[in-house]
């Protein structure tokens, strides 16, 4: 990419180290606790910002596949009393993927605000799968009554282990999904998004791309989701609501659409204020429905955007060309020129 | 299971689905007309209801306070649409993604007012009784609300059809550039609809409390609901949402009391076939 | 009745490009009506006609963005009515749109890599960095010196002229080695020399491919295309080589003798 790719190396080792040193640092419990959601809602939201930011599809399913992550962990260790982490993350990942390649397929009949509300009515059926097939879900009530696996050297049952275990997930996962986004896989996701009639004219078949992406995000979420079952050692039906879809799509859009690190950082917000703000206030949803406002009306690439507005601010003052392009953003912002 | 139990049914699913017309009404209006989906038309709903109950708390006549909740309601998201989703009309996504946060807003602020339990409210007084009828029993309201749902309805239709600001409407939605051009002021009759649609569903919150009741989260719930019902009936369509809110409350209410582990399944697996099927809706026209 | 495609006198050349009985319908209105067109393997042809005579509309059909209301429509002799876009381009037709449609926010380099990787399986790669097909990269720089615009193969496209914009547009379209090449007003917007750029890098192209031109600017149309169809309200009511376009009345009558 471009830049000063030796001092981005640094910022990442540092960053990295940081990341591994923290559960010894002897801060309390409770923030290791944070920051292990911090990653596990990370991945979420990076899967759903590879839909939303990078090929432009605003998908309100994410959350149901997180939630089938979630209840297969449980349901197989409940009902079936299988126990093996890496199966049981297998068969999530692979549940996920075949109801999103069924889910993708009735969405892509609609585009742009038709895409929004057939996706948000998809998610309601296992939403409502969740809540209501007590037999198989627990309903409202959810599932309790498994528990945390040891995964490789990661002894989960503390609290250090398992944020180790998300750690190093976060980092396959963000690994994977740059590997993703910087390859000619995700150049076309980018062109679909832009430019989808330029796309087919040069003879993609966008319709086939958008649907690979839609299947690979959900199985992120899977991963996600399997991660957030054994880290409450409970699952219920919220963790697949409207609720969690609108979380998740704030985070992405706070921390800034088109990149990863944004939705990273915006679950990080997320969780962190969540917590810090409930303490002082309980009106922290008002509050953060207040400032998505303000973003998605004054800083609709988000916190990313914003510093990237200001380095390049910085940078204007030394020389005038012509910005080079690393992955545009601007997923939010109108299209330019008179596209569908 | 015998007849009473059909009837029962079929009358609380008619209910039901009146009071979801009231919600998809506006829905389906707004986005025919401006292409604005708002996400927080449910919230209206919920802030009608509320603001209903505390009036009528203190007294004041069941009809008087829906109307009130229908005002504040009118009020808000005027305000809402006045301040800010207006300036978004060429993006739908902003418009839609800026309602949820309004949403959001609204939600967390009736929570900081109205607090976190469920709170019912009783219908007027006159339609207070049970009807019996042989094995039947049923609310006297519930047939209330549905004639009341049902004229408002035909109101609506009514307006749209045979008046001449109905014309301008129906202009706009069939070209909106066109209208325009001809003189006519297309932004009256947005923030005319806008009001109008946050109004039905404010009005319909505290109308239909009696059965839904009021809670933080209400909105969240009946949110997925209208969607179903302007999927199904046709985005922009009033008969075609009519139609839909009155499917949606029945296969809802018989789904409830015939499979009650997959009531929602059965309202959401026909949407998504329909979708697969006809895109535009059962009722909507290809645009 | 309709302008049959007559037969030309190199009827020996393959043909490229066949449409017959073509209409399209938009409601009551007629769009187009029993179009019929043959050109054929390396041809040059110009699409001229009054605004509303269906220009546009007819190189949707083609392009596969419309379906006709009736007709049909063949490429080398294999019948693309029903093909979507993307597979019609996966058969050779390539085409630029009336108003530049690049994607804005991608360096130029990478809309023509995007262009010529379309045909291949690499954009289905996943999990290799884009900088590791330096093929691609070099095969776009190549065409870019083409033009002079090597020095800002790295710029946004947003950042580029309109000129260069179109040229780009016009390479990327190139750059699909199409057999047959949909031009819609490519020199519609452009400065006078920009216009000359364009037309240029046309005349220069090598005789393989198949060029259709929708164009107002008739002196672009003369410079570029041997044969004209002309467009009225939907129908082809000519169809002359450009040396005996100037003495067909019908010609006459709908430019009224203005600027013929």
């Amino acid at each position: 990419m471009t830049g000063r790719p030796w001092s981005n190396v640094a910022i990442i080792g540092a960053l990295l180290l940081l990341a591994i040193a923290i559960p010894r640092l002897g801060l309390p419990a409770f923030y290791v606790s944070l920051l292990t959601q911090t990653w596990i809602y990370g991945i979420l939201a990076m899967s759903l910002d590879l839909l939303v930011g990078f090929t432009g599809l605003v998908s309100f399913m994410q959350a149901a596949f997180f939630g089938i992550g979630a209840y297969v962990v449980a349901i197989a260790a409940t009902r079936y009393h299988f126990t093996d982490f890496w199966l049981t993350l297998l068969i999530a990942i692979l549940v996920a993927a075949v109801t999103a390649a069924a889910f993708a397929a009735l969405a892509l009949r609609a585009e742009d605000v038709g895409f929004i509300i057939i996706t948000l009515a998809l998610n309601e059926i296992i939403w409502g799968l969740a809540y209501q097939w007590v037999s198989m879900s627990g309903g409202d009530n959810g599932i309790t009554g498994f528990l945390r696996v040891d995964v490789g050297p990661f002894h989960t049952t503390g609290n250090a282990g398992f944020y180790y275990l998300s750690l190093t997930a976060l980092i396959v996962c963000l690994t994977l999904l740059t590997l993703i986004v910087r390859s000619p896989f995700g150049l076309v996701l980018v062109g679909a998004r832009e430019r989808p009639r330029r796309m087919a004219a040069l003879g993609y078949n966008v319709w086939l791309f958008r649907y690979l992406a839609l299947i690979v995000a959900a199985m992120f979420a899977a991963v996600a989701g399997v991660l957030f079952a054994y880290y409450n050692e409970f699952v219920g039906p919220g963790s697949l609501s409207l609720d969690t879809t609108v979380q998740i799509l704030i985070m992405v859009i706070l921390g800034g659409t088109g990149t990863l690190i944004g939705p990273l950082l915006g679950a990080g917000i997320l969780v962190f204020l969540s917590n810090a703000l409930s303490d002082i206030t309980q009106r922290w949803v008002l509050i953060l429905g207040a400032v998505y406002v303000v973003t998605v009306m004054y800083a609709p690439d988000g916190i990313v955007g914003l510093v990237k507005q200001l380095a390049a601010r910085a940078r204007s003052r030394h020389a005038l060309a012509p910005a080079a392009g690393s992955m545009p953003s601007a997923a939010l912002n109108p299209r330019e020129g008179p596209e569908r | 299971m015998g007849n009473a139990f059909y009837l029962q049914n079929v009358l609380g699913g008619l209910a039901h689905g009146s009071l979801l017309f009231l919600i998809a009404a506006g829905f389906t209006l707004i986005f025919g007309l401006m292409r604005i989906i708002n996400l927080a038309q449910t919230a209206f709903y919920l802030l009608g209801a509320y603001v209903g109950l505390s009036l009528g708390l203190h007294g004041v006549n069941f009809w008087v306070s829906g109307l009130a909740g229908g005002i504040v309601a009118t009020v808000v998201g005027l305000a809402i649409y006045g301040i800010f989703l207006h300036r978004y009309h060429a993006n739908p996504l902003t418009a839609l993604l800026l309602s949820l946060g309004f949403a959001l807003i609204i939600d967390d602020g009736s929570l900081a007012i109205w607090g976190g339990d469920p709170q019912s409210i009783a219908p007027p007084k006159v339609f207070a009784a049970s009807i019996h009828f042989g094995n039947l029993v049923f609310p006297e309201y519930w047939l209330a609300l549905v004639v009341v749902s049902t004229v408002i309805a035909a109101g609506l239709l009514l307006f749209q059809r045979r008046t001449k600001f109905g014309a301008i409407i129906r202009a706009a939605v069939d070209d909106e550039e066109m209208t325009r051009g001809l003189g006519i002021n297309v932004n009256r009759a947005f923030y005319f609809v806008f009001a109008l649609g946050a109004f039905l569903a404010g009005l319909g919150g505290y109308l239909g409390g009696p059965i839904t009741s009021a809670y933080p989260g209400l909105d969240g719930e009946l949110l997925p609901l209208a969607f179903a019902i302007v999927i199904i009936g046709g985005m922009g369509s009033l008969e075609g949402a009519f139609i839909a809110s009155m499917l949606i409350g029945l296969v809802n209410t018989f789904g409830r009391a015939l499979f009650p582990e997959l009531s929602y399944f059965t309202i959401f697996l026909p949407v998504a076939i329909i979708m697969a099927i006809r895109p535009q809706g059962l009722f909507g026209r290809k645009t | 009745m309709s302008v049959a495609a007559v037969p030309d006198p190199r009827s020996s050349i393959e043909v490229c490009l066949q449409l017959s009985g073509v209409s399209k319908r938009f409601g009551n209105l007629h769009v187009l009506d029993d179009v019929a067109l043959c050109v054929r393997h390396g041809e040059r042809r110009g699409i001229i006609g009054p605004n509303g005579a269906g220009k546009t509309t007819l190189f949707n059909v083609i392009a596969g963005e419309l379906a006709p209301t009736s007709g049909n429509v063949h490429l080398y002799g294999r019948e693309i009515t029903r093909l979507p876009p993307h597979a019609r381009a996966r058969l050779g037709l390539a085409r630029t749109f009336q108003t530049t449609t690049l994607l804005p926010g991608l360096t130029v380099v990478e809309n023509l890599v995007l262009s010529l990787q379309a045909l291949t399986s690499t954009p289905f790669q996943c999990f290799v960095p884009r900088t590791h097909y330096r093929g691609f990269r070099e095969e776009a720089l190549r065409l870019l010196r083409q033009v002079q615009l090597d020095h800002c193969a790295d710029w946004l496209v947003r950042a580029l002229g309109h000129g260069e914009q179109r040229q780009v547009e016009i390479l990327m379209a190139l750059a699909q080695r199409p057999k047959l090449l949909l031009l819609d007003e490519p020199t519609a917007g452009l400065s006078a020399a920009d216009a000359v750029l364009v037309t240029d890098m046309l005349r220069a192209y090598h005789r393989d491919v198949a060029m259709i031109l929708i164009e107002h600017d008739l002196s672009v149309v003369f410079n570029v295309v041997e044969r004209i169809t002309v467009l009225h309200y939907g129908r082809v009511v000519a169809e002359e080589s450009v040396e005996s376009i100037h003495g067909n009345p019908v010609v006459q009558e709908i430019y009224l003798g203005g600027k013929l």
